[in-house]
């Protein structure tokens, strides 16, 4: 299985802050990965570097065997990692239409834009009533369901998500995972940020837990709900 | 009667007539918004921008003789777009993430220095008394008068079609292209925009080019209005198509251009009407030649403040800001507690010699020079409150200094007060005064703070300078605006070395008194509301109250260093002392070299009383060569070099925006404090060290 992602000896730091201390973790190839730690284990800061958001101040980063350590956003994009930040990720001042259009004519090419529309809204019908509309006027689960139809559409290698059940009502995080599911039986790899460990345990074959920026164990899924103390899981 | 018989006829006339001038107000104001929306810089460089443009084709058609097409393709179409193209590769590119007044820094230095190198690359002088050429042939001869009231010339014609295509062009642009989706997407956020896969770098470069583009469409349009071809008009222009920004609130190209087409037509109306109303209205008499230029000012700061969206308006976050790193602390707060304290021994030793030497050795210019350089500081220390404490650019500072002179000048002259009491009393004014303008402004957050100080500055310098109460009328023109040096008991500080004396203990009275403000509540209130208003808010801080304080205490200082300039020069001198340019200017200065303390000040004292002196006539090489003789002949230096390093120290800043001082102490003190770990682990017994840090 080759790995669409590698991290080999990552550390990051926001200027004088370090945050991230020597990760490696891996994920292959439609493989689903689920990163897991309290608040401040880095969980957020891997997922940056994991996508070209945050340069690593030491190590490399891989993407589909290309060493992209401390290249721009849009190259991690073009090779296929896309990401789903935490909080709002969708454009707020653009509408529903002009948000799926951003990032189609990126990757489908200026004759695939009509069919890439026409598909996420066949996905999540209530865009479709939504199309002129503002992102930023959505209901928090309508602008998690814009940022999933645009992955869902083009298909990435990798997804790199942060936080997507953050705030949202339980009906529309089940919505959510059933697209996470779609995505993988797709062939997408993932790489899951979520405090909700049922949800993130029941999606990925493999768990990497973080501690102060640092791996504190990594394992199958199966094993780690007895791998892992509920009281080590806290204090990692 | 106000209006007479003839007023409906009139007012077309007005508004036929202010057509051109507005259409190309909004075309140089959309240029600013389409930087201010694509990299949140308010490029307040693009008059400078529009002025190169300008020249480059004057130079071409009337020195050179070209043709008007290459003429204005390489001006316009070539030069333009790629000055926008290399200034945001160069400088903006690398400001993305930093902080409002770093941006606002760097255009202002880049404000001053583009026309200073383009004149000196060009060996081109500022044009007086020409009209520079229109872009059309017979512009400026054959006229069309299509409602029969007022005749407009080609020239303004061309630049109503050029305008309006232009404008139309833009919303095609942004409305129905690719670029246009990507340069929108970049607005909100660059780096989620660069997850879609797309290089927002490239957006950016592209957005700069085509502002870039529009200035110096703009300057070329605009120039034969003007007889005249100097890079000031071109920086009055920017204020004038701010306020139709403003207008657009920033972000709403149709708004802009509306606003910047309404500007010109209310200039014209009121140039045609006022003279008339004035007839009626004595007190518009005083006023009426100056209200006009006054215009953009006045609806600027109108717009600013009375049009609640503006207060309302937040630009829509970047959701992935907090990937950016926060800024550093200062190296005060990082370093060892012994080396604090060998640095200002040094310091207090430095500034001790230093000063005896001039007090005892130097001759009459140098003491005038180095006194102003202590007053300039004590000036300077006004910014390190506003700007290096409370965190907002003011950009008025120089008029609050006006104020502080103009008013002891007043006091002094028809009260017949004592000097130094006047001086006090002007500096109690200053600060009033600057406490009631931050009442309005103050709930205007950032970026709109500083403009509404700036149409302030301008406000000032065109319309209260001129009242009689103020700058002293017709009377002062004659005998100038005269201030007395004071006797103090047994001191005369006609005298120039007692006045020296009584500068130096002011400044250092007033640099304790701002070390203390800074550690003190109102210091403590101020780093809070810096780091998280609501936050501040949250534990019973008053923002406002605290931002009243600081204008108030900020204007107080510059009030009395106002004063004490004009006492020092015995002229109040405003337009060379304190015009808005002033203000601007040493901003720009004290920020770059260090707002956040109080050396930061004294240096950028030190260097605007000196720089001419000292490096630019050469003084220093004499010294060096041990003789003024030997001073090399390429002294002294053309003052338009003072510009181009000026502007280059702002792009410094750019790359350390925490003051080129301050990033010096801080490099200096990271190796001290290095050098002393290395010691303490080779011996076991710690020494105490005296190192001096060189840059204290």
């Amino acid at each position: 299985m080759s790995a669409v992602l590698e991290l080999r000896g990552v550390s990051a730091a926001y200027g004088p802050f370090r945050s991230l201390f020597e990760v490696s973790l891996t994920v292959g190839a439609g493989e689903a990965v689920a990163l897991l730690g309290s608040n401040g284990a880095g969980k957020t800061t891997t997922a940056r570097v994991a996508s070209g958001l945050l340069a690593p101040s030491s190590g490399t980063v891989w993407v589909d065997g290309a060493d992209l350590s401390g290249a721009p956003a849009w190259r991690y994009a073009r090779a296929g990692v896309a990401h789903a930040p935490e909080g709002r990720s969708v454009f707020a001042t653009l509408s529903v239409e002009d948000n799926l259009r951003l990032s189609f004519r990126q990757s489908k090419g200026r004759a695939g834009v009509g069919a890439a529309l026409d598909r996420a809204f066949e996905l999540f019908p209530v865009l479709a009533k939504r199309r002129h509309q503002l992102a930023g006027t959505l209901s928090g689960g309508e602008q998690r369901m814009l940022s999933m139809a645009r992955v869902m559409v083009d298909a990435p290698k990798l997804l790199v998500a942060d936080e997507l059940s953050l705030g949202l009502a339980p009906i529309v995080v089940d919505q959510v995972y059933d697209s996470l599911q779609r995505l993988r039986e797709a062939g997408t790899a993932l790489l899951i940020v979520e405090q909700h460990v049922p949800h993130a345990l029941a999606l990925c074959d493999r768990v990497v837990l973080l501690g102060h920026g640092a791996v504190a164990w990594h394992g199958s899924a199966s094993e780690a709900p007895t791998a892992i103390p509920d009281k080590v899981f806290h204090q990692a | 009667m106000l209006l007479g018989a003839s007023a409906g006829s009139d007012l077309l006339r007005a508004l036929v007539q202010g057509t051109p001038a507005g259409t190309v107000y909004a075309l140089l104001a959309l240029g600013l918004v389409l930087t201010y929306k694509t990299s949140g810089v308010f490029n307040l460089a693009l008059g400078a921008q529009a002025y190169v443009s300008a020249a480059l084709y004057f130079q071409a058609r009337v020195s050179w003789g070209w043709p008007i097409i290459p003429a204005l393709l390489v001006s316009v179409f070539v030069l333009a777009p790629a000055l926008g193209f290399v200034l945001e590769r160069l400088v903006f590119r690398h400001l993305r993430s930093a902080s409002a007044v770093a941006k606002l820094v760097v255009t202002i230095g880049l404000a001053v220095a583009l026309p200073a190198i383009f004149d000196l690359a060009l060996g081109f002088h500022s044009i007086a008394g020409q009209t520079p050429v229109g872009i059309i042939p017979g512009g400026a001869t054959v006229f069309y008068n299509p409602f029969g009231v007022y005749a407009l010339s080609r020239n303004e014609l061309m630049a109503v079609g050029v305008a309006a295509s232009a404008m139309a062009g833009l919303a095609v642009l942004f409305r129905y292209t690719t670029v246009g989706l990507h340069m929108r997407a970049v607005v909100e956020s660059p780096r989620m925009t660069e997850l879609n896969g797309i290089r927002s770098d490239r957006v950016s470069s592209f957005s700069w080019a085509l502002s870039s583009l529009f200035a110096g469409m703009a300057g070329v349009l605009i120039a034969p209005r003007f007889n005249t071809l100097a890079a000031p008009d071109f920086f009055n222009l920017v204020v004038i198509a701010i306020a139709a920004a403003a207008i657009g609130m920033l972000v709403s190209l149709p708004r802009t251009f509306a606003g910047g087409l309404g500007l010109g037509l209310l200039i014209a109306v009121f140039q045609t009407f006022l003279p008339r109303w004035s007839d009626s209205l004595p007190w518009l008499a005083t006023v009426r030649e100056n209200l006009t230029p006054a215009m953009p000012f006045v609806v600027l700061f109108a717009v600013l403040v009375l049009w609640p969206a503006i207060r309302r308006s937040r630009a829509a976050s970047d959701p992935l800001a907090g990937v950016e790193p926060p800024p550093p602390a200062p190296a005060a707060t990082t370093r060892s507690r012994g080396l604090t304290v060998a640095t200002r021994v040094f310091a207090v030793v430095f500034f001790t010699v230093t000063g005896l030497v001039v007090f005892f050795r130097a001759d009459a210019s140098w003491m005038f020079l180095v006194t102003q350089a202590v007053i300039l500081s004590l000036i300077f220390l006004s910014i390190t409150v506003i700007t290096g404490l409370a965190g907002e650019i003011s950009l008025c500072q120089g008029t609050f200094a006006a104020i502080g002179a103009f008013a002891s000048f007043q006091l002094v002259t028809h009260l017949g007060m004592s000097v130094l009491l006047a001086a006090l009393v002007g500096a109690v004014i200053a600060a009033v005064v600057g406490a009631v303008l931050s009442l309005p402004v103050l709930r205007l957050g950032g970026i709109w703070l500083s403009i509404a100080t700036l149409a302030f500055a301008y406000f000032f310098d065109s319309v209260m300078v001129k009242l009689s109460w103020v700058g002293g009328g017709k009377q002062a023109l004659a005998e100038g605006t005269r201030l007395p040096r004071p006797l103090l008991g047994p001191f005369n500080m006609n005298d120039n070395r007692t006045f020296l004396g009584l500068s130096i203990i002011l400044l250092l009275i007033v640099a304790f008194a701002v070390v203390r403000i800074r550690e003190g509540t109102v210091g403590q209130t101020l780093r809070a509301l810096r780091g998280s208003e609501l936050g501040a808010q949250s534990i019973g801080i008053s923002p406002a109250r605290a931002r009243i304080t600081a204008f108030a205490i900020s204007a107080f200082i510059a009030g009395i260093g106002g004063a004490l300039l004009a006492i020092q020069q015995q002229n109040v001198n405003y337009s060379s002392n304190f015009s808005p340019f002033a203000s601007l200017f040493w901003l720009v200065l004290v920020v770059s070299l260090g707002s956040r303390t109080v050396e930061g000040a004294m240096q950028a004292g030190a260097a605007f009383g000196l720089f001419d002196a000292v490096l630019l006539k050469g003084a220093v090489i004499g010294w060096l060569l041990r003789s003024p003789a030997r001073i090399p002949s390429v002294f002294p230096l053309s003052g338009t070099w003072r510009f181009v390093l000026f502007g280059l120290g702002a792009l410094q800043f750019a790359r350390h925006p925490e003051g080129l001082v301050e990033n010096g102490k801080r490099g200096a003190t990271e190796a001290v404090d290095r050098w002393l770990a290395a010691r303490r682990e080779r011996s076991p017994v710690v020494e105490r060290t005296t190192e001096p840090e060189t840059a204290a």
